[in-house]
């Protein structure tokens, strides 16, 4: 489709005139007069004051030929990259791999397709377009190429790979087919015989993140595997104020030509169990993203650690417990100062009888919160009086005193086994070993509740584990010690389990087939095609056969599954997959997806012509010695001519004004500035009229460049996708406000929502403002002295008459009986932010009559007659500060100076 | 006949009819005593010549035989009868016949046939004078009388190949006499500096005439051009001969003011004359210049 065509290709045959010219010019000059002269002597020695060189140069020569070689071809309307007319008969069947793949370039996809299907609509073909990440029809659906231009927008990628089985059956009735591939590598690519239209952009994808050693990891892959490459991808998940923000992010360096590099984070267990998803930034695909499901979260598990003596390791109540916990969660250790701070979610306390009050208030509040306090019993729970009497808050369940022994020396009986857990357990389902046996445990006081706090029981049915809830948490005791003096509980594998049911520890790895098994598994959020993650509603569950298959189909969508206690990630690469460039069958047609723009060369090889043109003019003047300013000028003038005249050639005020001026932040929005620049204007003219202020023609500041200290006042009107100052202009824009400089905040949205609401000028005014050094802001209080400045106001309206309007928020002074006003004596506000669009009702034309219309009627004038009055309030206020706030005080200082 | 250059026969009939209408050419002398054979010049004094000037008392140391005795019979006393001194002029005539005087533009004679007329004219006015002449380049002593003007004509017209510019070289310069150097005096000035020198200092004085062609003096070319000399020796070649006009004209009136600065120190006169003027008005000035003057 590249190349180069002329709309007028006979015109080149003028190229044939070229070695004419080529004759033509390089013909020496005149030849010269003999003539006889006996005054010669006389010359002798003179010298022509304008040499001129008997032969044109060569390169003077080429520079004419060049020209004129220019201008022909240019006049023969050369068009680079050429659009075709519509080729090919009968219909025309668009084949789109619509995977996640695609997702990349989905735009030029589509545009691409819709300038097929418009070629082929004007040849008045049929077509069809088939998304083959869609189930395939029983027949193509053939239409009108101008009806499926329509229905274009609605095909999706799909976060999925397509299918291409049963496509080499399909009856495509001899259409011309256009394959629009995704450039994976996939079995079935020659089922057409198709046309194939590719991306150019690598396919970047991310395969699912596992977790060792403190360090996370996933693969990057790509396709294909071109030169080195450094790719960044992001973790993304909730920030401290619950918005999804980046956490981390590392590079995936893929070196020459390998498909496959490893990211690694290494992060803080506080961020690495916030991490949502993975995503290779820039890209927006699902398979760039890797959902990070519980395989990845760790919990935090405090142990209170009590001094013991030395050597006791294995006696000690938290040696099992480490050893449990450690592959699986971060442990902490230390005593309540130290790690309730942490803020972990589990704090266990391994035969720790009495904490005190304020301790165990501090525990218990935390409990509430949603901890959860995992207790051990053990000789000095056994042996102290917690819980007796009353039910002690930090234990489920009421204690008898002592403990009971069984099978011990000195006490009769077998030690005793545990009993199958209940249905309702959290335990349940899992396999009570054999050898699972308790000598001594303490003993529950039987009251009401006791038998919904259980949770498992010996073989006699007496409580083993207990648990309540306590505001949001729970409080879990097991009645037997954490090490293997009363049971060997600890030592089985059953204690691991039972931590896991308690959501302790997590599961290291993915449950395997088996366990899946009869599962049903609820997505709580799924990805789209672009790799966006959307709530996934009422979707049916999963079965867990399905899942454990795990490769995301239409009916397994990729995101986040929701199981029994555990959720698992369905992500678009597994962790052994790797990506492949597609090979197409030999002599497929390929075709970059980018179709080149059409342009049109005639009027850059005409400039082209005439700048060479100029140039020789100034050659030709430079070989005569001629080349003086004028020369020079009037190549200047050709030159000036030949280019577009500026824009909007502007008279500019000079920089720094010579009296006050009023100025504006100029945003980039052509609009937007000349609303502004009009409106200060208006407000300038009005200044003038009304008040002894007489501004300067306001201006433009441009913060990166101008010096703001000249202007009392910094109109701001905040655009959406205003770019924001750099870090030298927020400086500048600091200082300014600490030389007592105003800025005006104008978000222009009252119409749409009032300040603090989330309007996109808002946003945008948000992230501008977070760096300025702004004090504390209060709405307008009705003693404001923005309200009697100069006019007595309580309205403040400009386009839109919305009352909210932010100030610096004035001292906390209490409002004395009788007095009008608070006695406030404070410096001018720094920011003033409103979202009324002053500068539009301030906006007067040249000839000061109101650029935009207000209102209607007079109710309109009335309101224009206000946002002035506004205006000159705000820069009365700004030139003469509080001076009106000091009126407050004249009554006593003429009462003092009278008397 | 050829209009720009003469033969004998041409010259002469030209040179005499120029001359007719002048008196006879009168050369004062200044230095009558510097020359030894007598001229028709009367000295308006006492001396030797054949003009009676005066009858006087006869004064002691008187030789007896200049007493003129048939007057002395007359009276009681003696008389001597004296004569008036009389001197002949030498008139030198220097014609530059290189062969830069031989350009002629249009249907103007050439510079060449104007210096000889000229020169011929003078030469003739001389004779009829009873003056000598002769040509400053030939070895023949001046002599008078129309023999002389015959072969003055044929010495001038016997030219042969000549260098581009001619320098005046007198191989006879009388003491006293007058000279005039008739050329365009274009070449190398040292020659006739040198010349003008020492004609100055054996008392000569006389004219120098420039004669140009009006187109020397305007330069009326343009265009890429190669000026070769008369001869071809000399080539210059200009693409926009206009341009060097002014720098021409310039070294014109250099070489001009030259020349009568060269006159003024040496007591000569300079007279430009361009062949477009007629002949005649030449020989008035030259006539004026050579003339009685005072």
């Amino acid at each position: 489709m590249s190349g180069l065509a002329f709309t007028t290709p006979l015109l080149l045959l003028g190229l044939i005139l070229l070695p004419i010219l080529w004759w033509l010019l390089r013909a020496v000059p005149p030849a010269p007069i003999r003539r006889r002269f006996p005054g010669i002597v006389l010359l002798l020695g003179l010298r022509d004051d304008e040499s001129q060189t008997a032969t044109t140069p060569w390169w003077l020569l080429a520079l004419r030929m060049l020209a004129v070689a220019a201008a022909i071809v240019g006049f023969a309307g050369p068009i680079l990259n050429p659009r075709q007319a519509g080729e090919g008969q009968g219909p025309l069947l668009v084949v789109m791999d619509a995977s996640w793949a695609s997702a990349r370039d989905w735009p030029q996809r589509i545009e691409r397709v819709e300038g097929l299907l418009r070629d082929a609509a004007r040849a008045g073909r049929t077509a069809a377009v088939l998304p083959l990440t869609d189930p395939l029809p029983d027949a193509i659906e053939w239409q009108g190429a101008e009806a499926w231009v329509e229905r274009l927008p609605s095909i999706r990628p799909r976060p999925w790979a397509p299918d291409y089985a049963g496509l080499a059956d399909l009856d495509v009735g001899g259409a011309t087919i256009v394959w629009l591939s995704d450039g994976l590598d996939r079995p079935g690519r020659d089922a057409l015989d198709a046309t194939v239209i590719e991306g150019l952009r690598p396919v970047l994808g991310l395969t699912p993140a596992t977790y060792e050693d403190g360090i996370v990891s996933l693969p990057a892959l790509r396709s294909p595997a071109a030169g080195p490459v450094a790719v960044p991808v992001r973790a993304l998940g909730p920030g401290p104020n619950g918005g999804i923000v980046e956490l981390a992010r590392a590079e995936a360096a893929f070196p020459d030509g390998a498909g496959e590099a490893t990211v690694e984070f290494d992060l803080p267990s506080e961020l690495r169990n916030r991490i949502a998803r993975f995503e290779v930034d820039g890209t927006r695909s699902a398979g760039a993203v890797a959902l990070a499901d519980d395989s990845l979260a760790r919990r935090e598990v405090a142990l209170l650690t009590v001094a013991r003596g030395e050597g006791e390791d294995l006696l000690d109540p938290l040696f099992y417990l480490r050893r449990a916990l450690a592959p699986s969660a971060d442990v902490i250790e230390g005593d309540l100062d130290t790690i309730l701070p942490a803020n972990p979610d589990v704090l266990v306390l391994a035969d720790v009888a009495r904490l005190s009050p304020a301790e165990a208030d501090r525990v218990e509040d935390w409990v509430a919160e949603g901890g959860l306090l995992l207790r051990f019993a053990g000789p000095r729970l056994a042996g102290s009086d917690a819980g007796r009497a009353a039910e002690d808050p930090l234990l489920p369940v009421r204690l008898r005193d002592g403990g009971r022994s069984v099978g011990g020396a000195l006490s009769w009986g077998e030690p005793k086994t545990l009993r199958p857990f209940d249905e309702d357990s959290p335990f349940a389902g899992l396999p009570v070993p054999e050898d699972v046996t308790v000598t001594s445990h303490v003993v529950a006081q039987p009251d009401p509740t006791l038998a919904t706090r259980a949770i498992a029981a010996l073989a006699d049915g007496t409580p083993l584990v207990t648990r309540k809830a306590l505001g949001q948490g729970q409080v879990v005791l097991f009645h037997v010690t954490a090490n293997a003096e009363w049971s060997n509980l600890p030592l089985s594998g059953l204690f691991v389990r039972m931590l896991e049911r308690l959501a302790i520890a997590t599961r290291p790895a993915r449950p395997d087939a088996d366990a899946l098994d009869g599962t049903v598994w609820t997505p709580r959020v799924v990805l789209d095609g672009f790799g966006v993650e959307r709530d996934a509603g009422d979707r049916a569950g999963v079965a867990g056969e399905v899942l454990a298959d795990a490769t995301p189909g239409p009916d397994l969508p990729p995101g986040l599954y929701d199981g029994p206690a555990q959720s698992l990630a369905v992500n678009v690469l597994a962790a052994d997959d790797a990506l492949a460039p597609a090979a197409y069958p030999p002599g497929t047609d390929v075709q970059p997806m980018a179709l080149q723009e059409e342009t049109d060369l005639t009027p850059y090889l005409l400039t082209l012509a005439l700048l060479l043109v100029s140039a020789d003019v100034l050659a030709t003047l430079w070989l005569g010695g001629r080349l003086r300013g004028g020369a020079v000028a009037v190549l200047a003038l050709a030159l000036s001519v030949a280019q577009p005249p500026a824009a909007h050639a502007q008279e500019e005020p000079p920089a720094i004004p010579s009296e006050v001026a009023l100025a504006y932040v100029v945003t980039g929005d052509a609009r937007t500035d000349e609303v502004s620049l009009a409106g200060l204007r208006g407000l300038s003219e009005i200044l003038t009229a009304r008040t002894s202020v007489e501004p300067d023609p306001p201006r433009g500041v441009d913060l990166e460049a101008d010096e703001l200290a000249f202007f009392p006042m910094l109109y701001w009107p905040v655009v959406e996708d205003q770019p924001l100052p750099s870090a030298d202009a927020y400086a500048k824009l600091n200082a300014y406000l600490r030389g007592g400089g105003m800025i005006v905040f104008d978000t222009r949205d009252a119409d749409i929502g009032g300040f603090g609401s989330s309007s996109p000028a808002s946003r945008r005014l948000r992230d501008i403002a977070a760096p300025l050094d702004i004090p504390p802001l209060e709405p307008l209080p009705a003693d404001h002295v923005l309200t009697r400045s100069f006019y007595l106001l309580q309205d403040f309206p400009g386009r839109y008459a919305s009352r909210d309007l932010w100030v610096e928020a004035s001292p906390d002074v209490d409002v004395v009986e009788g007095m009008p006003f608070r006695n406030l004596n404070d410096g001018v506000t720094p920011v003033l932010i409103g979202a009324n669009d002053w500068a539009a009702a301030w906006a007067l034309d040249e000839g000061g009559q109101p650029l935009l219309p207000l209102g209607g009627g007079f109710a309109g004038e009335r309101q224009r007659e206000i946002a002035f009055r506004f205006g000159v309030n705000l820069v009365m206020h700004v030139l003469s500060g509080n001076y009106k706030s000091d009126q407050v005080h004249v009554p006593a200082l003429l009462d003092r100076l009278g008397n | 006949m050829n209009e720009a250059l003469h033969t004998p026969a041409s010259l002469r009939a030209r040179a005499e009819g120029a001359a007719a209408s002048l008196p006879p050419l009168l050369l004062q002398a200044e230095r009558l005593a510097a020359t030894v054979l007598m001229g028709e010049h009367g000295r308006k004094r006492a001396g030797p010549g054949d003009a009676f000037w005066q009858y006087r008392a006869a004064l002691p140391g008187d030789a007896r035989r200049s007493i003129d005795w048939r007057q002395s019979a007359r009276s009681d006393g003696q008389f001597v009868r004296e004569t008036e001194w009389q001197a002949a002029q030498t008139l030198m005539l220097w014609v530059d016949d290189a062969a830069s005087m031989r350009f002629a533009a249009a249907d103007r004679p050439s510079k060449l046939r104007r210096a000889q007329t000229l020169a011929l004219a003078l030469a003739v006015l001389a004779v009829r004078a009873g003056e000598r002449t002769a040509l400053a380049n030939l070895a023949e002593p001046p002599r008078s009388g129309r023999a002389q003007l015959i072969r003055m004509a044929d010495a001038l017209m016997d030219g042969g190949d000549a260098p581009d510019y001619g320098a005046p070289r007198p191989r006879v310069m009388p003491m006293g006499a007058r000279a005039v150097f008739l050329s365009d005096f274009l070449g190398d000035p040292a020659p006739l500096t040198d010349a003008m020198g020492a004609a100055a200092d054996r008392g000569v004085g006389g004219v120098l005439v420039q004669i140009l062609d009006p187109e020397e003096e305007a330069f009326p070319y343009d265009g890429r051009t190669i000026f070769e000399s008369m001869s071809g020796a000399i080539r210059f070649e200009t693409l926009k001969a206009a341009t060097l006009r002014n720098d021409y004209l310039t070294r014109l009136r250099d070489r001009r003011a030259l020349l009568r600065d060269l006159c003024a120190r040496t007591g000569w006169r300079f007279v430009a004359h361009h062949t477009d003027a007629s002949a005649a008005s030449a020989l008035l000035t030259l006539h004026a210049a050579l003339g009685p003057v005072r």
